[in-house]
């Protein structure tokens, strides 16, 4: 079996910068999700790619949206194909930082118990 | 200077055992915080578990919590805590019916509760919410509830990175603000440990990526004691390949419970009746330790598939039975690609639940003074096996204990926080801003990956002297090299200070379960030595692990007894 490569370009940066994109080839292996994907370039090419997800194979804690190619869609669900794909975050929330943006209910963020809002 | 955050009790994780303990702690009067690494309710176990919740409720059929408890010590082969788990049996009841009242949703059957059968119960004794949809409605509704709770604040994205003790008295807690990457200093009379379990730390798991043993790593820095570390149960058949997203890999057990899956070698040929165990296809009878221990053997004769586990069988069952055992997820797996009446998919045992954990007594009392655990964190009532429903009921119990007890505790003491005794811990985290952003050390992701390879390898379901001394050394080295502060910083949404602060407690952890492994030269439920294959009665006792400085002592103690009667059942419905 040949060892075939998926390509990820992948948006990088802050609030306060014009984002930059990263490209990222991974290994490819049949049915891996874009999370699998992400998870590896962390471990082997880039730990410092920020992506957010808990779960991982469950599809419950609903952590991971991110845009492919311009759809919201889960990381940990959307299918990697052979075709290279653009992951970017989401659009309507505020980014963090890479493909992490503010999703934290209100109630529920630290910046509240903290006094800071 | 004071505490950015003060409070009476604080709660670390916010699965259903820190959700639980945090609700209860509001109600019996206690100022209380709840925080989580991830964000509330969705980081750890409880959300991701799909199946049943072992509790005495006897609506089934007669049942009685003693009933309960005969089967719990049975499964604990000899180990257990025998208070612990009574307690835990004979609450299960009450809390099944206050998350009923707090609209959860169990399974119905005319009437009464549905209940259903399990591997090792005897009678049908697990509640459940339809479809798969357990953990999901649990931790909603344990959720609904601590919005309603007066005086309780809750905040996700806080990391908590030590306990903070003063003299022998907790003080509070150090935590890193993930989004920012800042220490928050948080004052409290008293803490519950409720983070979580450890299963991370393999490479074949069914953990999220907070399952890492925090929570063990953080009671022994503060001093407490963790208790039959060696004990990790793994699940026979969770899912190997193909890659399948979306699904949670242990749900092949509901498939074969129900419809009788085939499990077969690389030659198509059944095996797990070679093993001292005789399986028929039409029943699901091998004890999970036997059907592992089989396909590890089958694997390791160069009979295993190609993805190195067994393949499971589902081709002999009739589409109309698979359609109406499972109607819905059939479709999901179709999305898959994997169609049942085509193709078998490959399985293998998986890292799924830890029994050793924090020694605690009935009060969730660790032996430091206003430290309190609760969950897959807590140690002891499991024994050295867990019956199959009793981590969820496990989870209520000891979070609506741990709660109560901390909230009494706690009460109209004056708040103490000492900065002194926090320093080093805030110093820990602020010394990050050091680094540039640019400034990436050897992976810490990647290390992480390693270390779950050589759990997997040496720590796993067989164990030999050989190999676990390989890993007690690679493990040693691993945290000289690590260092005690951070070597990477992202300064924002610090996900590579998070790696490293994975990496430490996780490493720590790692270790305890190494050494148990090592001092206990028997098998015994789930902890299974190559070079020691029968259970020693002589063996029959806990091993108790502490820090002391930066190294860890493992010694043995007397086993908690607590004879209680089985009472004769009588029909309560
Ligand atoms: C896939 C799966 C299926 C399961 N199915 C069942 C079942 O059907 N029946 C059953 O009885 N049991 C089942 N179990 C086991 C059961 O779900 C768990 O034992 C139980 O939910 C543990 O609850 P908990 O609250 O102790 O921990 P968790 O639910 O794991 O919660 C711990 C929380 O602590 C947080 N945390 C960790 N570290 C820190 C830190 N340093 N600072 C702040 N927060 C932190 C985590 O983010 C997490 O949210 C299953 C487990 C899994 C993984
Ligand atoms: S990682 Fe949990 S839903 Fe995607």
């Amino acid at each position: 079996m040949t060892q075939e490569t998926a390509m990820l370009r992948v948006q990088r940066g802050g609030p306060d910068n014009e984002p930059t994109f990263d490209e990222f080839a991974v290994p490819y292996r049949e049915g891996m999700s874009v999370l699998d994907a992400l998870i590896w370039v962390r471990a082997n090419t880039d730990s410092s790619l920020a992506i957010r997800y808990s779960c991982t194979n469950a599809n419950t804690c609903k952590e991971c949206m991110v845009k492919v190619d311009g759809k919201t869609v889960y990381a940990c669900t959307a299918r990697l194909g052979r075709e290279p794909v653009t992951v970017g975050p989401l659009t309507n929330k505020r980014l963090l930082r890479d493909l992490v943006t503010d999703i934290v209910p209100p109630k529920e963020k630290l910046s509240l118990l903290l006094g800071r809002e | 200077m004071a505490a950015e955050v003060s409070t009476d009790v604080l709660v670390v994780g916010a699965g259903g055992a820190g959700m639980y303990a945090a609700i209860s702690a509001a109600r019996n009067g206690a100022d209380v915080v709840l925080v989580d690494k991830s964000l509330i309710s969705r980081g750890g176990a409880t959300i991701m578990a799909q199946m049943t919740v072992a509790a005495a409720v006897g609506e089934q059929e007669p049942d009685h919590w003693t009933h309960h408890l005969r089967d719990t010590l049975e499964a604990g082969r000899g180990l257990c805590n025998e208070e612990l788990a009574a307690v835990l049996c004979e609450e299960a009841p009450v809390r099944i019916r206050e998350m009923e009242e707090w609209k959860v949703g169990w399974a119905r059957e005319g009437n009464h509760l549905k209940q259903v059968m399990a591997p090792g119960h005897q009678v049908e004794r697990c509640v459940y919410v339809d479809f798969l949809n357990t953990g999901p409605a649990v931790a909603k509704t344990l959720r609904t509830q601590l919005g309603r709770a007066d005086n309780l604040r809750r905040a996700g994205e806080l990391t908590v990175t030590d306990i903070i003790v003063d003299g022998d008295q907790v003080v509070g807690a150090v935590g890193l603000d993930v989004e920012t990457g800042e220490p928050v200093r948080i004052e409290a009379n008293a803490v519950i440990l409720a983070a979580g379990g450890l299963t991370r730390l393999y490479q074949r798991n069914s953990a999220s990526v907070n399952m890492g043993g925090d929570s063990y790593a953080l009671a022994l820095r503060a001093g407490a004691e963790l208790i039959d570390m060696e004990f990790v149960q793994f699940f026979p058949i969770g899912h190997l390949a193909p890659r399948m997203v979306g699904m949670d890999p242990i749900m092949w057990d509901p498939f074969r419970y129900k419809l009788g899956g085939r499990l077969l070698n690389a030659d198509g040929k059944e095996f797990v009746q070679n093993y001292g165990h005789a399986e028929t296809t039409d029943k699901y009878t091998a004890p999970r330790d036997v059907v592992s221990f089989a396909i590890l053997q089958e694997v390791a004769a160069g009979r295993g598939s190609p993805a190195g586990g067994a393949f499971l069988s589902f081709k002999h069952i009739p589409e109309d039975e698979l359609r109406s055992a499972f109607g819905p997820v059939i479709d999901r797996l179709a999305e898959n690609g994997i169609d049942l009446r085509e193709r078998s998919v490959e399985v293998a045992p998986i890292a799924h639940y830890h029994m050793g954990g924090i020694r605690v007594n009935t009060r969730m009392e660790t032996q430091v003074s206003g430290l309190y655990a609760a969950g897959e964190a807590v140690g002891g009532a499991n024994g050295a096996n867990r019956l199959s429903g009793n981590a969820i009921s496990e989870a209520f119990v000891f979070g609506e204990r741990a709660g109560r007890f901390a909230a009494g505790a706690a009460a109209g003491r004056d708040r103490e926080w000492s900065d002194a005794a926090a320093e080093s811990a805030v110093e820990r985290i602020r010394a990050s801003r050091d680094i540039s952003a640019t400034d990436y050390g050897p992976s810490l992701a990647g290390l992480l990956v390693d270390l779950q390879e050589i759990m997997w390898r040496d720590v796993g379901l067989l164990r030999t002297e050989g190999g676990l001394a390989a890993a007690l050394r690679r493990i040693r080295e691993m945290r000289r090299e690590i260092g005690d502060r951070p070597s990477e910083s992202d300064h924002r949404f610090a996900l590579s200070m998070q790696d490293w602060f994975d990496l430490w407690n996780g490493l720590l952890a790692a270790e305890t379960i190494v050494l148990g492994a090592i001092k206990r030269t028997e098998s015994r439920g789930a902890h299974q030595r190559d070079d020691f294959p029968r259970t020693d009665p002589g063996q029959a006792q806990n091993l108790i692990t502490r820090l002391e400085g930066d190294a860890l002592c493992v010694e043995t103690t007397a086993l908690v007894k607590n004879p209680i009667a089985v009472e004769p059942l009588e029909a309560n419905r």
